[in-house]
């Protein structure tokens, strides 16, 4: 008997209509857990790297992960990959809600798609029986319609479905796929499932899921629910509202949007409104989100709520989380968050994602403004700001006229653009859209997460060490007296030690080598996190979460029966960390990539910035090009990853960035 | 007639306002009842059902009440607050007409027993794990008439002659019992 996993993935070939249920490798789950880990490991054992992100051997995967379907609070996530039409590297995107569960109790670890379904076609998992059906009817369909309609046919209301809407069957690099109250945004995910002919998978699931050691396992979930029953009664205080708590950040709960309205970009990520707030707005802000937002809700077993059922009157219900509310809002320069609310519905159904699109229409009309792009591209256009988003959205998903250039972000419309509109796409890392934040004093902990993250989202890389100093020794020391997150003591030092001004201040500290370390910390937690299907509001993402290093490895090992410790985990993380690296690398990420947008902050140190590369890289054991070496990936038991490299004559290239230095 | 006794009635109170559709009560329901305890955990054999509509804003948590061999005459709608609910989003039943509340592998049907072997003091595990504060978990004392336990067995066996009839539960019964006799 498997515990924790089913032991089973479901393997869907689309051309030739195939559905099989394959036993999986229980040495897989030792290696790397599963979710992220496991599906890395697919991705770089089923395709060659020069495979196109449309190909039809591409495989498509919806995996839970390790403690999904569990009692473990939280452990809810799907995990979805394939290679990112936009990034060309591997993609990895995840939702919430309540999908990964369900799969997991109808028996299966993990979906993988191969092929190209000539139709389009939905999939419907009910336990055993598994279906490849007809969605001809469905087409054009939104993606929370769609889910709905299956539901109806189905006669199943306990169904969960994933579906794209027309984003993704029509290829948009920015679709989305939506699911519950949840969504796979980011890097295009949606565009594979669309190319795939895969309008939307419904599953129900009724069978049992094991644990290998039952009174340790719950005794340990009762521990993570009681803290985080004390964390929601105990913000951290000394920091911004955002940070206090755990969860996603509370843009559901919360209606002050100060922080955000006067901090973050407006338009293409280029305005700061320093006066933006004031007491009009918040009346009529908090009017809107009370107006429109009927209940406050959750994903899969888990107690916080970042969620929100959203009705404007005249438009279909739709849920949202997070920032979408303020990215549109914020993009189209429109004042009132009414439009937030409204605009946010249509890009839903058209199932895209709520970061990069908004950019990428603002970015539109800047290159209009500045004459790069023409009248005639922008033909029938209405003039106000909220009408302007509107007509854009509906070209780009429908990749009509200029908006099928669009459609491919703003990285490679700027290079089909030309006419200087590569240096409107100024906001992107590895092709790829980033937080419209712009900053002053550049941090080295975030430049090095920016530069290397894989995920290429620094919300899914940040964490747990606190994003600047503590203004007093006292709010330091109240801060590290109950931190028992952090994984060594020297990191507690660290925040005693950090100060506003001065020589231990940004960007000089964090040291060097400090910010390595932090960064290591961060980027642990995610990797597991993801391997396990456990959500980051939970555990990597705040300050002080219930899931940590400390907790992780008994709650791994009672799940599933292995006999895990912390060096064992951590090693763990290091052969997804350095996995996910060379699929990458095999793609052609080198160190020249590795480079956050020039603007991201005004201060920028050149020198300290290579010096942060270097130690990085050679922390991880890779070489100075940001590859992993062979004794590293032998150490890791890759010796296979290493082999490939080097045959393909990885290890003898030129480095990528010529150094000053050398 | 039974004799008239004081007792300590259990209840919960649904506050459906604070239910954010987690079905946190649904994964620990069917844990704690799993044997060994927590041992395997299915929510489509929890004592708590969660009737969620999202978009529609319905979100009714239903513990599992009586076994029941006929199902309704009419299923009545009601309207509250605006919003339509069918009447079986509220009912506790083990009924033909729905699978909640059955067993997904035998059908047998499910009831909420309060945790009743949880140590004297502790509260039902659905409302330990409801953060949120929807199921309240209350005690008053009441006179009421001693009722003969019915054993789960019953009821199931009960259940199973309704479905297939009485003779052929007893040619099974009598089947399984020759074939795990005990050697002689």
């Amino acid at each position: 008997m498997r515990y924790g996993d089913t032991g089973y993935n479901l393997e869907i070939d689309l051309t030739r209509g195939n559905v099989e249920r394959v036993e999986t490798d229980p040495k897989l789950t030792e290696l790397h857990l599963g979710g992220l880990g496991t599906n890395a490991k697919l991705l770089w054992d089923r395709v060659p790297p020069e495979t196109d992100p449309f190909a039809p051997e591409i495989p498509l995967m919806f995996s839970s992960g390790l403690l999904c379907g569990t009692p473990a609070p939280g452990a809810n996530r799907t995990i979805i990959t394939a290679y990112s039409p936009q990034t060309l590297l591997m993609g990895y995107s995840m939702m919430g809600g309540f999908w990964a569960p369900e799969l997991k109790h109808a028996g299966y670890d993990k979906v993988i798609f191969r092929g190209k379904s000539p139709d389009l076609v939905y999939i419907w998992i009910n336990n055993d029986k598994v279906e490849i059906r007809d969605a001809s009817h469905l087409r054009g369909k939104g993606a929370v319609e769609t889910a709905e309609i299956i539901k109806e046919e189905l006669k199943e209301p306990n169904a969960q479905v994933a579906a794209i809407g027309l984003a993704g069957e029509n290829r948009v690099y920015t679709a989305s796929i939506e699911q519950g109250r949840s969504s796979a945004s980011r890097l295009g995910l949606g565009a594979v499932m669309g190319d795939k002919g895969i309008k939307a998978i419904a599953v129900r699931g009724t069978k049992d899921i094991y644990i290998a050691k039952p009174a340790e396992f719950i005794e340990l979930c009762n521990e993570v629910l009681k803290y985080i029953q004390y964390r929601n009664e105990n913000p951290v205080p000394n920091v911004m509202t955002i940070l206090q708590g755990l969860g996603s950040p509370q843009e559901m709960l919360h209606v002050d949007e100060k922080w955000h309205t006067e901090n973050f970009m407006w338009g293409n990520s280029r305005v700061r409104r320093k006066d933006f707030w004031n007491k009009q707005i918040e009346d009529r802000w908090r009017e809107v989100q009370l107006d429109v937002r009927k209940r406050l809700i959750s994903c899969y077993n888990c107690p916080m709520k970042c969620g929100a059922i959203i009705s404007v009157p005249g438009l279909s219900t739709y849920m949202m989380k997070c920032f979408s509310k303020l990215t549109y809002t914020m993009a189209a320069f429109v004042d009132d968050l009414d439009f937030g609310f409204k605009i946010a519905q249509r890009a839903t159904e058209y199932g895209v994602d709520g970061f990069s699109t908004p950019q990428i229409m603002a970015f539109a009309f800047e290159l209009w403004e500045a004459g790069i792009l023409t009248d005639a591209d922008f033909e029938g256009c209405p003039s106000d700001s909220e009408g302007k988003f509107y007509w854009l959205l509906d070209r780009i998903v429908r990749r009509e006229g200029i908006g099928d250039i669009l459609a491919d972000g703003t990285y490679w419309a700027a290079k089909k653009i030309g006419k200087g509109a590569e240096d409107f796409a100024h906001n992107n890392i590895k092709k790829h859209e980033q937080l419209p934040l712009k900053l002053g004093m550049l941090n080295p902990v975030y430049f090095l997460m920016y530069a290397t993250g894989e995920k290429i989202n620094i919300t899914q890389i940040e964490g747990q060490f606190p994003q600047s100093p503590f203004a007093t020794m006292e709010e330091r020391q109240e801060f590290i007296s109950d931190w028992i997150q952090a994984p060594d003591e020297k990191f507690k030092q660290i925040v005693l030690d950090w100060e506003f001004r001065g020589e231990r201040s940004n960007p000089y500290f964090p040291t060097v080598d400090m910010s390595v370390d932090i960064v290591d910390w961060q980027e642990k937690m995610h990797y597991i996190d993801d391997a396990l299907g456990v959500c980051a509001g939970l555990s990597s993402f705040p300050l002080k979460p219930p899931y940590h290093i400390h907790n992780y490895p008994k709650i791994i090992s009672a799940t599933t029966g292995m006999d895990l410790d912390e060096a064992g985990l951590t090693q763990i993380y290091n052969r997804n960390r350095n996995l996910i690296r060379a699929i990458n690398v095999r793609r052609g990420l080198r160190r020249i990539d590795e480079n956050p947008p020039e603007d991201h902050w005004k201060r920028r140190f050149p020198e300290l910035e290579e010096k942060l590369l270097d130690a990085y890289y050679k922390f991880k054991g890779w070489n100075n090009d940001g590859i992993p070496t062979k004794e590293t990936l032998q150490a890791l038991d890759l010796g296979y990853i290493a082999e490939d490299l080097e045959k393909r004559g990885i290890y003898d290239e030129e480095p990528s960035v010529k150094k000053a230095s050398a | 007639m039974a004799e008239k006794k004081k007792k300590i009635i259990k209840t919960i109170k649904v506050d459906l306002d604070k239910c954010n559709g987690c079905r946190a009560c649904e994964v620990i329901c069917s844990a704690f009842h799993a044997e060994p305890k927590y041992s395997s955990n299915n929510p489509a054999r929890s004592r708590i059902r969660m009737i969620r509509h999202p978009l529609r804003d319905i979100y009714v948590p239903v513990y599992a009440g009586e076994y029941t061999s006929a199902e309704c005459m009419g299923r009545d709608k009601y309207i509250i607050d605006g919003k339509e609910y069918d009447e079986c989003g509220f009912c506790r039943a083990s009924c033909p007409s729905r699978d909640a509340f059955k067993e997904p592998d035998s059908g047998l049907p499910l009831k909420c027993d309060m945790c009743e072997d949880l140590p004297e003091g502790e509260k039902p595990l659905c409302v330990q794990w409801c953060l949120n504060d929807a199921l309240i978990y209350e005690e008053r004392e009441e006179e009421v008439e001693e009722d003969v336990k019915v054993e789960d067995v019953e009821i199931g066996l009960a259940s199973l002659i309704d479905k297939y009839g009485r003779d052929k539960v007893i040619d099974i019964m009598a089947r399984m019992a020759e074939k795990t006799k005990p050697a002689a």
